[in-house]
């Protein structure tokens, strides 16, 4: 019974809810079974809580804090009181939001001793809707990476349908968690596909609202000219519900649009019928200049994947939707190196303020002076992918380079905003795939930056765009691996694409591998 | 032998005087309060805060950019990031204005004591946050953020300065003017106003400009002024002497009045200037730049040459009524509620009015005196009602009281003694008591009038009328000794 209540949609969770059929305390205790079954041991920074055998989505529960909600949830049902659109809702926070009075890490040890004293608009949204913050879960440092490995606290998050890959990153922990049923709903991050991209490897629907649509306030900055908060579910309804929850104008972030929030829910089973879906040659064939050589390389998708794509724009026109071949996005291909340049910049000065001082991990070394002091506490604070992330953004952000580079950078950005528009003037959204492959083995990219950096190939032409996308799953590889088509869409078009992304989603049919495993099922 | 001009330029770093700082909602105050206590996530920098500009800040750096007639007011100007490590700048960056500042291109005009008018570019205006304090103490680095998030104006002037005097006499225009428009209370002992000093010198007669030094930390305008005169004396004798200038930073040390070399500190830093991401450019309307040049208020330098026209009072009456803007205001009204001669009017605010503000440290306005009740008691002194010392008494009664100063004077009875039989009395009294003294002005010494006035203005205790009592006691003197 509370292995089904663990799984139960959150739209439905809110409904029984509602119907006095459920408890949001039954749902939080349903859930934290799940957890005691599947974790294995939340991550920390010196790995010994995790036993390396289970999900390892989460850095830290916040069981006190959920318990106070969910009592308040049903204290408010009981009164007849509005208990919120995600009532009794359990949402796992990827630890890279401050909320009040949790250790709010970015998966570094260099915030190891941060508690953060205000809560990010986000959550606080989300919470004030109704919703259980059941923990805060697992990244890469500072959201560096694609795989999730690069966090300071181990054991990394498992992919639920493989226990020797990698869930994705860097939401990777959010993607975990709710694939294997430790949380209904995950609020993620997507700077260049860090919801899309563990989205598809691990099953389940991610959406990258536009840049501006939710909230920053609260989340640590990576790049703050392309970070998003965004949900995580196991189907799209829910990440439709989910946004409702949060989307929005906020004073605190100036950056927040103020574009009224549609009702994301009222059409979203309406169909793709007379919708205008496009396909572009830019995203089924991967070109993308060598790192090296700076030569324009080609190299096709996994096989099953491009199979998928068919399949997928099959299913759409079977539903009425018109298919259009040939969307041209040829500037999509230098998304890639601008990202590098762009997202480094602005991260290296993201990155200022951890000093040592005034929070944070501080070196017990004595220092010769202020500066030693910075030196010794950063060089230990941060992990590999902050250094070279502030080494590479140094570096090009530098007086002598930054036109060579940085400009240079900003023009391209511009150049894909552009494709976009163009596109969006033919078709109502293009379909591409989430990812080149399905999850790649746990260690087998890791220490090469580059290649780690090109497994957001597809996913970051919409950040740079700063438009919406979703990735939702659409079927298994050979292998058994979940494999996740994107919809990309115009500006503030979320209600619209959660609508085809709704005909567009298959969800596995069966339990992820690795949770069938671990609860004997 | 070779004679030499000064080449000066300054950095002007002004504190806008709003409520809240400029990306979140702490008060400003950052004087005299216990470290620490106005701070929140945002201007401590914590992870994941994010700035929101206050548009007070945007209203008042405008109307400045207006006063100093900026030719190029950017409808759309943008924040940059700074990048640096400091104590004192918790994000490791510094919100400021870069290359696309608020205003460019405008000038500030101003009149040297001699009466020459002066003018300095101001080449660049721009928005920024200020950083927090950093205090030495025993050893220790104490770091107070109260200041972070304090709105700035950083202005930049053309090389336009050639004598430290007129470095000095632009600072004491601009406070004035920051204070006029209500911008800036410009306190340099506070750091409400700091100045930088660039400095060279050249042959007169070359147009080049030659290495510079900077001078830095500065809190008045007669140290800005011994700085300066200071450098360019320096930079003289060393040129005299075959030296060569170089590029040094320089800290004034305000005990011993004296220039130092500041370690070579990271003038040269490259601070990766990038837009900042977390604001949107800081958009005018043509609507909004053109109101506020409507609205920008009559300027200190056109009230006074108004005054020294249109009321007929000298220059030196007119240049201290408008040294400060409720002062004027203040005047002005009067002058209206009077109707009489302003230069009377004048002498009254310059003296009197002016020592009671002085005194109590505030100002016109809020002195609780109206401009109709002086007025009134400018008019009795003028009539002869009253004498003009029982007027200058009624300032401190009028201000404590609710009745008008005719009210007062008629129920204290304080109307002056102009009956002179009454006066007769007093005066012969006083010169039978002091025969010895009415002999000495008998034998010449005629300036003893002013003493016997003195005693009838005592035995009346301030009632009589001075004029009528010097006429009747110069002609009883006189009778009295055709008597004798």
């Amino acid at each position: 019974m509370s292995a089904e209540i663990s799984e139960l949609p959150a739209h439905e969770i809110v409904a029984r809810l509602k119907a006095g059929d459920l408890t949001a305390e039954a749902v939080l205790e349903a859930t934290l079974e799940r957890i005691e079954a599947v974790e294995g041991g939340t991550a920390s920074l010196d790995g010994d809580l995790g036993d390396g055998q289970g999900v390892h989505a989460y850095i830290s529960l916040t069981v006190e804090r959920a318990r106070a909600q969910a009592q308040a949830v049903d204290r408010a049902l009981e009164t007849g009181d509005d208990p919120g659109i995600l009532a009794g809702v359990p949402i796992a926070v990827k630890d890279i939001f401050c909320v009040s009075g949790t250790a709010s890490t970015a998966g570094s040890k260099i915030l190891e001793n941060f508690v953060a004293p205000y809560t990010a608009t986000p959550v606080a949204r989300l919470e004030k809707a109704g919703a259980i913050t059941i923990g805060k879960a697992n990244l890469d440092e500072f959201t560096y990476g694609s795989s999730n490995e690069s966090s300071a606290y181990l054991p990394t998050p498992r992919n639920p349908w493989s226990a020797e890959r990698v869930p994705g990153g860097s939401s990777g922990g959010s993607a975990a968690a709710v694939s294997a049923g430790e949380a209904a709903l995950s609020l993620g991050t997507d700077t260049s596909g860090s919801i899309r991209q563990p989205a598809a490897f691990c099953g389940v629907v991610g959406m990258k609202p536009t840049y501006g649509r939710v909230s920053r306030y609260g989340l640590i900055a990576f790049a703050s000219s392309l970070d998003c908060p965004g949900p995580l579910a196991r189907n799209v309804k829910d990440v439709g519900l989910m946004l409702q929850g949060m989307a929005g104008a906020d004073p605190f972030d100036a950056t927040a649009a103020k574009i009224p929030v549609e009702d994301y829910l009222d059409q979203i089973e309406g169909g793709v019928r007379g919708m205008r879906i496009g396909l572009s040659p830019d995203f089924s064939r991967l070109r993308y200049p060598d790192p090296e050589t700076g030569e324009l390389r080609e190299q096709a998708l996994q096989p099953e994947i491009e199979k998928e794509l068919m399949e997928s724009a099959e299913r759409l026109a079977a539903l009425g939707a018109e298919i259009v071949e040939g969307v041209e996005l040829p500037n999509a291909r230098y998304g890639i190196p601008a990202y590098f340049v762009i997202s480094r910049v602005e991260a290296a000065s993201n990155l200022h303020r951890y000093d040592g001082v005034k929070y944070g991990h501080r070196s017990e070394r004595v220092p010769d002076d202020l500066f030693d002091l910075y030196r010794k506490s950063r060089g230990e604070g941060f992990g590999p992918q902050p250094k070279l992330r502030i080494l590479m953004g140094m570096y090009v952000s530098g007086e002598q380079y930054e036109k060579r580079y940085y400009e240079r950078a900003l023009r391209v950005r511009t150049l894909i905003r552009g494709d976009f528009e163009r596109a969006f003037e033919r078709v109502d959204a293009v379909l591409a795939p989430t990812t080149p492959t399905t999850a790649f083995e746990i260690g087998g990219i890791y220490g090469d930056s580059v290649a780690m950096q090109y497994a957001d190939l597809l996913t970051v032409p919409a950040n740079h765009a700063g438009i919406p996308a979703i990735s939702v799953p659409t079927g298994l590889d050979n292998s058994g691996l979940p494999i996740g088509m994107q919809l990309m869409g115009p500006d503030f078009s979320e209600k619209k694409l959660l609508q085809m992304a709704h005909s567009l989603e298959q969800p596995p049919g069966s339990r992820p591998t690795l949770v069938q495993e671990l609860i004997g099922d | 032998m070779t004679e030499f001009e000064a080449v000066i330029g300054i950095e002007t770093h002004i504190q806008l005087n709003t409520e809240s700082k400029i990306f979140c909602a702490c008060s400003t105050d950052s004087w005299r309060v216990p470290p620490n206590i106005n701070i929140c996530p945002i201007c401590s920098g914590l992870p994941g805060v994010l700035p929101s500009l206050n548009e007070k800040v945007v209203e008042k750096a405008l109307l400045l950019a207006t006063a100093m007639n900026s030719e190029e007011i950017n409808i759309e100007s943008f924040f940059a990031r700074k990048n640096y490590f400091y104590p004192d700048l918790p994000k490791g960056y510094q919100i400021s204005q870069y290359d696309e500042p608020l205003a460019h291109n405008g000038y500030f005009e101003f009149p040297m004591p001699g009466g020459d008018l002066r003018r300095i570019a101001i080449a660049k205006l721009h928005i920024e946050e200020d950083a927090g304090k950093t205090v030495y103490k025993d050893h220790r680095r104490l770091i107070d953020f109260n200041r972070c998030g304090v709105p700035l104006v950083e202005m930049v002037t053309g090389p336009d300065f050639r004598s430290e005097d007129e470095v000095a006499q632009f600072l004491i225009r601009l406070r004035q003017l920051l204070r006029w428009l209500e911008i800036s209370d410009a306190d340099m002992e506070r750091g409400q106003l700091r100045v930088d000093g660039n400095v060279s010198i050249r042959k007169v007669g070359e147009d080049r400009l030659n290495t510079k030094t900077e001078i830095k930390n500065v809190n008045s305008i007669a140290n800005v002024r011994d700085a300066v005169q200071a450098e360019i004396e320096r930079q003289i004798r060393e040129v005299e002497a075959g030296g060569v200038i170089e590029p040094w930073t320089l800290d004034w040390d305000d005990e011993r009045g004296v220039l130092s070399k500041m370690r070579s500190k990271e003038t040269e830093a490259d601070y990766r200037y990038f837009r900042e991401p977390d604001l949107l450019p800081v958009q005018l309307s043509a609507g909004e730049v053109q109101t506020t040049a409507t609205l920008l208020p009559e300027l200190p330098l056109a009230r006074r040459s108004r005054f020294v026209e249109q009321y007929a009072v000298p220059e030196y009456d007119a240049e201290i009524l408008t040294e400060e803007r409720s002062l004027s205001d203040f005047f002005e009204a009067t002058v209206a509620a009077h109707e009489g001669d302003p230069k009377r009017v004048s002498n009254w605010v310059m003296n009197d009015v002016l020592r009671l503000i002085r005194e109590e440290e505030t100002s016109a306005g809020d002195l609780g005196l109206q401009p109709a009740e002086l007025a009134e008691i400018i008019s009795m002194v003028e009539g002869g009602t009253i004498s003009s010392s029982v007027g200058k008494d009624l300032l401190g009664q009028v201000r404590s009281s609710d009745r008008s100063p005719s009210q007062i004077v008629e129920e204290e009875g304080l109307a002056q003694v102009s009956d002179s039989g009454e006066l007769s009395e007093v005066a012969d009294r006083i010169l039978e008591a002091n025969p010895d003294k009415v002999a000495a002005y008998q034998a010449g010494k005629t300036g003893l009038i002013g003493w016997f006035v003195g005693q009838m203005m005592k035995e009346t205790g301030g009632q009589a009328d001075p004029k009528l009592a010097n006429s009747l006691l110069e002609e009883l003197l006189d009778s009295y000794s055709a008597k004798s």
